[in-house]
Parts: C-alpha cells; structure tokens; sequence
C-alpha cells in the first residue's frame, strides 16, 4: 500500500475563550489515501470545520492546535516554519470553503484573484498567467469571460465553480471542501458534485469533504468519518457504513435522511442537542441521547475500537462487548 | 450609478436644509437678537442690506413663503449678504480660507493616513502589544476636548521650552511671499495647531480602522488568502485593508465637521487668523450674517467631501456599481 | 459570515440569555469588574459622582470667595493656586464638577432616549416615515456641530439651559443610525407580531415591547454620547459663549484664558479644569470602549498560548 498522502494523529484544536477553554477537537486521527474521496459528516457545531482548519493550518485566534501531529507527503505541518508553510499552500493543498460568496473577494475580479494566487508561487508572464487561468476555468465549465466578473456578478453555483478552478490552479494533490453545496440548490448541488467527481478522475487529486448531508456523502465518498461533539464517532468505507451502521449516533443520522427510492419509512430524528462542549458529558458524549445507551456509558469514556475495517467509538464494540451491532 | 443618484440627491438635500436652517433660526430664536444687529449697520451697500433683511425677517413686512424664496434665490445667486464692516460676506470667507484649508486639509489626511496604519497594524497582531496599548490610549486621547490638547502643546513647547511660537500664522512685520524663509516661518507656526489636531484625528481613525479590520480579517476571502499562500503582507493590505477602509471612507468625510469644530477652537486658541478665527470673532462681536455664511459654508464643504468620499467608494467598490 | 474557527462553529453556549433583569445587572457586574478597561472607566466615574455629590468633603473652601492672595502658586493651603481673582483654583474645581457632569448627563440621555424614539420609530413604521426621519436624521448628521452650537448659542443668553438646549439639538442624530439598525433587526420577532396580533397601538409597542431589547445598545450609545458632550459644552464655554459666573470647568477655563494664565505663569488655573474634563472624558470612553469589547466578543483582548501570529 502506497503512503498515505495525509496522516492526522491524535489533533486536538482548542478555543481559548475568556470563560474557558473548549476543546472543539478532541484526539481526532485519520489517514488520507491519494485519489481517496474523504467525507467528514456531523451535525453543526460537531467541530468538523475547525478539524478542516486544524489540518489545513488556517485556525485564527481563538482558536489553536493544542496538540498532534498532521503529516502531509511525510512532513509535519504543525511543525512547519510559517515560510515553509506558505511554500506548500495552495500547490500541494487547497481550501475551497462553504460560501464562495464569502470567500472570494468581493472587490476584486476573478482573474485578478487568479493572479494572485499564481503570482505568489510562480514566477509566470501575463501570458501564462492568462493560459492558466483560463485552463481553470476550463476545467470546470466556466467561460473564460468571466475572469474579468466580479464575484456578485456570478450565479451562486458558478462562483462555487470558480472558487473550485482557483483551487486547482496548480494541481494539488489534497482539496479539501468545506460545506461547498449547502449554499445552493439541489440542481446545482448534483451538478457541482458530478464536476468535481470528474475533476478527480482526470486530475487524481484526494479530496476531503466536509458536509452535514449524508445524502451527498453517499453517493461520492470512498470512506466516511462521522463526528460527534469533537471526536470521531465511526469511521468506516461508505458502502459498508451505509449498509450495516455501527454508532447508534450513525444509526441515527441514516434513519434522518428518507431515501428517495427505498421504500417508505418513519422519519426519526435523534432526541436531544448536541452537548456544551465547555462542560461535555461524562463518559461516551452520546449517552445523553443514545436509544442504545447502557448503565457504563455515563461512567466510563469508549476508546476507537475497531470492527473489521471500521472503527466505532461505542462501548457496545469494546473489549467487553460480545457481539458487534 | 443609482447609489451614485441616491447620494447625489442627499447633497441636495442636507445643501437645502443647511439653507433653510439659517432662514428659520433667527425667526425661531427668542429675542430680538437680529434686529438690533442689523440695526447697527450703517454705510451698507442697499442691496447687501436687503438680502440680509430678507434672511433674518427683519423690517420685511411680505408673505413668509415669498421672503423664503427670495432668500433662496439670493443664496443661489451668491448674495450672502454683508458683515457688520459693510464687508462681503463671500469677500471675508475667501480671504481667510486658503490658511484654514492649509491647516486643516494636510492635518486631517495626515491623521487619516496615521490612524488608519497604525489601525490595521494594531488589528493585524491581535494580542500583541501594540493592539493592547494604542488602540484604548489613542482613543481616550481622541476623547479629550482639542482645546486641552491645544493648551498642553502651548504650555510644554511655547512657553516652557520656547521652541515654538505662541501664536498667530506668521511673525508679525513679516510680508507674505513665498521664499523659503517665510515657509519656514508659516510651518514654524503652523506645527503646534496642525499638531493637535493630527492628534485628535489620529485617535479617531484607528479605534474604527481597528474594528473595521478585526471584522474584516475574520471573514472568509482573508481566510482563503492566507490558504492560497499569499505573503502576509500582501493579505494584510490588499485582502483586510483595502477592504476594511471603504466602509471608513464616508464616514471620513462626516466626521470632517467635528475635526472643522475643533480647528475653530484651535484657530482661536494660537490666534491663528484663519476661518475659525474669523467665525469666533463673529461670534463675540454677534455679527449674526457673517455666522451663517460660515455655517453655510462650513457645511457645503462637509457636504463636497461626503459627495468626493461617495464617489471614491463607488470608484473603488464593484458591489456599488451595481446597485 | 465567517465560517473560521469561531466560537460560532463549535457549540458552546455563551450564558447570555434574555433572563431576569437580577441575573442581568449580576452579569453586567461580573463583566465591568472582568474588564480592565470597564473598571478603570467605572472608578474614573466614581471619583467624578463623588465629587459632584460631596464638594464640601474635599474642598471646604468657598469656591466664589474672593479673599485669597490672588494669582498664588500650589500651596498646602490652595492645592492648585488662586485665581486672578484670588479665589482657591482647587474648590473652584471640585465645586464644578456637579454642574458640568449634571449638564453632560442630562445632554447625553436626553439625546439618546430623542435617538431612540426617532430611530426605532423609523424602523417600526417604515416606508414614508422611515425615509423620512432617515433624511433628517443624515441631515443633522452632517451639519457640522461646533458651528451649528456657537450659531445658536449666539441668539440665546448664555447659561446652562441654553448650554442643553444647543448642545441636545446637535447630538441627538449621532447614534440614531445604529439604534435604527438594531430597531430593524427587532422588528420581525415573533414577540412583536403577537403584540400587533393583541392589537397594542404603535407607540406601547415601541416603548414596552422594543426599547427593553434595546438596553444594552442605549447604554452604550449613552456612554458615546457622554465623551464628547463634557468636551463640546467645555470648548463653548471656552469659546466664551457660556455664562462665566456658573461654576463649570469651562467657564473656568474661559476665565483662566481671558486673564491670560497660562502666559503668565499661573499654569495650573489654566490646566487643571482642562485636566478634569480630559478626566471625566476618559472615564466614559474608558467604559464605552469596555462595553463595545463586552458586547461583540470579537473585539476582546486575545490570548495566544504560544504567541503566534497567523500563518
């Protein structure tokens, strides 16, 4: 087996507020294999963006790595100098982020965006800057007129395209995506999700992809990781998650999404919020809300056991569980 | 083009309110203040005398409205009247201006420039000793009256140390001209007011700079700018900054009228001969028309720079353009 | 809005909830005394009401007497000197301070609450009316202030009701705006639509339903207001446009300009008044600045447990 493009050890990301420090990110560790589709999933506040933050290396105070280790390609990134680090951005990795509205400057064109991006790593003519920008946009079916539009001159789904060419500029190997369908329909969403399966294809770039819908998930994941109030709560290859879901928590969030040709089923919900991370509950995060939730769970805090290829933290799966699910 | 039209007609309005306002408040005052002001002009040019009858509603015995209009048109026709000297209110205003402009306009862009670096600097190292200090310390000073600023420069370099002189905007007995020495001499009185008031404006545009840049750093394209690699520097003024000083660009220009306020008390201060100098001295002599053409005119020129920052946010925000 | 690493993303709940006003005020306490810059406003504001409350504690000298060795240096027995006059510079100061920060107080809420009643108005009713009291309020916004006060004060006979009068009409369109904005963003609760459902005429609705939201946004404009009225209503009396017999710390200061102190050696009756106003001034930007930090935690000093800036 190849050497895994992106290796997460033991990340733990904390908010150094005035009231407290919360720990967001508690332990999280997870491999990335080149070309691999990653999909994180969780409810809000889970902690899945500032985990895409703690690797990318883009947390902002109050926010900060409190301890592990991200190797990307064999190096540690939190260990990285800041100059070394801004060598790798952008051209080994890349951050397309929720809302492109958001996250491309607003009083800047398109093509300027671009050039400045290339600009930063290359030494490149006006030529090549133009070849290259207009490669990009390419890529992702945009016409190339545009790198003269400014981003609220765009359509939602065409400016989340546009931020998506930007970050293949250089061709990364790791994209990582935050939430980059909520913001738009369900036309678009497919439409968007089918081109970036397709950039993947040609390109062979990994992608991480962070998102609340388990539907998108589904359909264009190889693996899933699923959080739960700052830690991983399973971690398995999709189709096996989807088939036989390990983490009542998991369980819990299938039973949420009705399938549109499975047949016709109650919706549940899962009972409950999602715990105060300053004072998170004791032993296993979920006991409070868990339909499966045993006398231990309140006491004693499950670790990431594994079962065949997946990993489910549930004391249901531990070393003293007879039976798996 | 249709913020543009919406800004446009605001300058329109607020230019016919200014008028208005100096048409309605001697009639709305108690007292009689305005009569026996007029009353002492004597050797008047008619005409001059008329329109300032017309203004202030004294000896006019017509329908409001008509004398409204005929002050408007004598305002639109630039016959503002006359000071209690019998001298042009325009004549006097233009005289007095190009020190005040001098003093004003180089110490405000100074302020701005300074407030608005060390605003981004202070934002940009949050945490750093810098943001903890400067910001509150610049903007407790931007809190203390000019004035008081003004009379600490006067006492530390006028009087302790002597440096620099006391007052007025060039040595007395010296002829204007534009040699070197008497440059030197403009700048040399011109440092302690212009100082001040750098000070106070200072203060003002860094505490604003500072929050618009916290804001502005915490959205996402600056996150997206630092992810893409781009050096700190280029992220700090061409992603947060350049951003972060539009919204501060109009607010600039309102806030023009406080830094104008303030240099009326310096002027008086330093006896510096300039438009504030000129309105404080109407004041104590009550030469009522010469006030509000200074009014009037004070405000125009708040008015032509909220209409100069307008169009510079049109110019350099694409969002804008737009709408 | 910003999807980085903010407390938004993660869920931690900030302990700020619309309770009971005891909870409130205990919160509201814990946070002036948690903050440096709140609590060195509130003793700065202390000193100030105390000396307003009790002059006769600290300075038992008549401040008008007119008995001492005039134009004296600090001595044990005139902190600060003697006036030209021969009055003790010292009690003059001390005694005003009650009528200054009376005037600042009354101009401050007084605007804020004429403010209130236009900027929540505009945002209730909307359409004509919102337009409306917008233009005006822009209007007064940019109508330069010093010059608007000193044109007025130059028709009314100077004193401390013309001081408020003049002073009120320029700053009541100062926080207009921002509470309009936050009147706006009231507007559409679901508690407002069961007061119109109730049939509650606009006016209770406005006072009872949206100005309670409000509170923490008035005091804060209140405290803006504050820092500029003790330095606006000073240099009107320092412009001599007030009444020099009322005992304030500007009409000291027109009265120390007028005998030319500070040229002529009597440093402290030309400084010491100023001081106090630069004083007091502090005292409410200290706390307006420790409220605006209170209030969007964004703006809160930052710790760094390794001191790095962004990479």
């Amino acid at each position: 087996m190849a050497e895994p493009l992106l290796e997460v050890i033991g990340l733990s990301v904390d908010y150094l507020t005035d009231a407290a420090d919360v720990r967001a990110v508690d332990r999280v560790s997870f491999t990335v294999e080149p070309g691999e589709f990653l999909g994180i999933v969780g409810e809000s506040g889970c902690g899945k963006s500032t985990l895409l933050f703690g690797v990318t290396q883009l947390l902002s105070p109050p926010g900060e790595v409190a301890e592990g280790k991200v190797t990307f390609r064999g190096r540690d990134m939190v260990r990285l100098s800041r100059g070394e680090l801004r060598h790798v951005r952008w051209r080994d990795f890349a951050v397309v982020m929720q809302s492109a509205m958001n996250a491309l400057n607003p009083m800047k064109s398109i093509g300027a965006q671009f050039k400045d991006t290339l600009k930063a790593h290359e030494k490149l003519s006006a030529e090549d800057v133009r070849e290259r920008s207009v490669g990009v946009l390419n890529l992702v079916g945009i016409d190339p007129v545009h790198l003269a539009s400014y981003p609220h001159q765009l359509s939602g789904g065409m400016r989340q395209r546009a931020m998506i060419a930007m970050a293949l500029l250089f061709t990364p190997q790791l994209v990582v995506m935050d939430e980059p369908t909520s913001a738009l329909d369900v036309v678009a969403q497919r439409s968007l999700m089918t081109k970036i399966k397709d950039l993947q294809q040609t390109l062979g770039f990994a992608v991480i992809f962070v998102t609340h819908d388990m539907s998108v998930v589904s359909r264009y994941s190889d693996r899933v990781l699923v959080m739960y109030a700052g830690q991983i709560a399973e971690a398995a290859r999709t189709e096996a998650m989807f088939a036989r879901p390990l983490h009542p928590y998991t369980r819990g969030l299938m039973n949420a999404f009705p399938s549109v040709t499975g047949p016709r089923r109650e919706l549940a919900g899962i009972p409950g919020a999602p715990p105060d991370l300053v004072r998170p509950p004791s032993g296993c995060r979920f006991h409070p809300r868990c339909p499966e939730v045993m006398p231990e769970c309140a006491s004693r805090e499950p670790e990431l056991y594994p079962v065949g290829d997946a990993e489910v933290r549930c004391l249901l799966y531990g070393e003293h569980a007879t039976e798996a699910g | 083009m249709k913020y543009l039209a919406r800004r446009g007609a605001l300058f329109l309005v607020t230019f016919w309110a200014a008028l208005t306002v100096n048409f309605v408040i001697p009639r709305v005052m108690p007292g009689n203040e305005a009569q026996a002001v007029l009353a002492t002009f004597r050797n008047v040019n008619p005409a001059a005398l008329h329109a300032l009858e017309i203004e202030f509603g004294v000896n006019v015995h017509q329908n409001i409205l008509i004398s409204y209009f005929e002050y408007l048109k004598n305002c639109l026709t630039g016959q503002f009247g006359v000071t209690a000297q019998g001298v042009p209110v325009m004549t006097e205003i233009t005289s007095k201006l190009p020190w005040t402009l001098g003093l004003v306009g180089v110490t405000t862009i100074i302020g701005f420039v300074i407030g608005t670096f060390v605003g981004i600097l202070a934002a940009w190292r949050r945490g750093g000793r810098l943001d903890a200090i400067l910001p509150p310390a610049l903007f407790i000073v931007s809190a203390i009256p000019v004035f008081f600023v003004g009379l600490l420069l006067i006492y530390f370099f006028a009087v302790k140390l002597g440096w620099l002189p006391l007052g007025s905007n060039y040595n007395l007995g010296a002829t204007p001209s534009l040699s070197l020495s008497f440059i030197g001499d403009v700048l040399d009185h011109a440092l302690l007011p212009g100082l001040s008031l750098v000070i106070v404006t200072a203060g003002l545009w860094v505490y604003s700079m500072r929050n618009n840049m916290i804001t502005t750093i915490a959205e996402d394209y600056v996150k997206t700018a630092r992810a893409k690699g781009l050096s700190n520097r280029r992220v700090m003024f061409d992603y947060a900054a350049r951003n972060a000083i539009l919204p501060n660009l109009t607010g600039f220009a309102m806030q023009l009228g406080y830094v104008l306020g303030g240099a009326i008390v310096i002027e008086y201060l330093f006896s510096y001969p300039g438009l504030g100098y000129l309105f404080y001295t109407a004041s104590t002599d009550h030469d009522l028309p010469l006030m509000q053409g200074l009014f009037l005119f004070y405000t125009v020129a708040v008015l032509v720079c909220v209409l100069l920052a307008d169009f510079a946010t049109a110019l350099l925000d694409p969002r804008t353009r737009e709408a | 809005m910003a999807t980085d690493g903010s407390a938004s993303d993660v869920a931690v709940t900030d302990g700020a909830s619309s309770g009971e006003a005891g909870g409130a005020a205990r919160r509201l306490l814990r946070a002036v005394l948690g903050n440096r810059k709140a609590a060195a406003g509130a003793l700065i504001l202390f000193v100030v009401v105390f000396m307003a409350a009790f002059p006769g504690l600290i300075a038992p000298d008549d401040p008008h007497a007119i008995i001492y060795p005039p134009n004296a240096g600090p001595s044990s027995a005139h902190l600060l000197g003697t006036t030209q006059l021969g009055q003790d510079v010292f009690s003059q100061l001390i005694w005003s301070t009650r009528l200054t920060l009376f005037v600042t107080v009354i101009v401050s809420a007084i605007a804020t609450f004429v403010s209130m009643i236009i900027g929540v108005t505009a945002a209730y009713s909307g359409g004509v009316t919102d337009r409306v009291l917008t233009v005006i309020t822009d209007v007064f916004l940019i109508l330069p202030v010093l010059p608007l006060l000193i044109l007025l004060a130059a028709y009314l006979s100077p004193g401390v009701t013309s001081l408020v009068i003049v002073l009120t009409i320029t700053s009541w369109a100062f926080q207009a705006r921002q509470l309009r904005s936050q009147g706006l963003s009231v507007r559409s609760r679901d508690f407002l639509v069961a007061a119109r459902v109730r049939g509650e005429r606009g006016i209770y609705i406005i006072l009872v339903e949206i100005v309670p939201t409000m509170t923490s946004l008035l005091v804060a404009s209140f405290l803006a207001l504050a820092v500029f009225e003790v330095g606006f209503a000073a240099s009107l009396q320092f412009l001599g446009l007030g009444n020099s017999g009322e005992l304030m710390w500007g009409t000291m200061l027109y009265n120390a300009q007028q005998a030319a102190a500070l040229e002529s050696g009597n440093v402290w009756w030309a400084l010491a008044p100023g001081a106090a106003v630069a004083f007091m001034g502090a005292g409410f930007a200290l706390l307006n600045y420790a409220f605006d930090e209170i209030g969007n935690p964004a703006l809160r000093p930052v710790r760094r447990r390794r001191g790095r800036a962004p990479a």
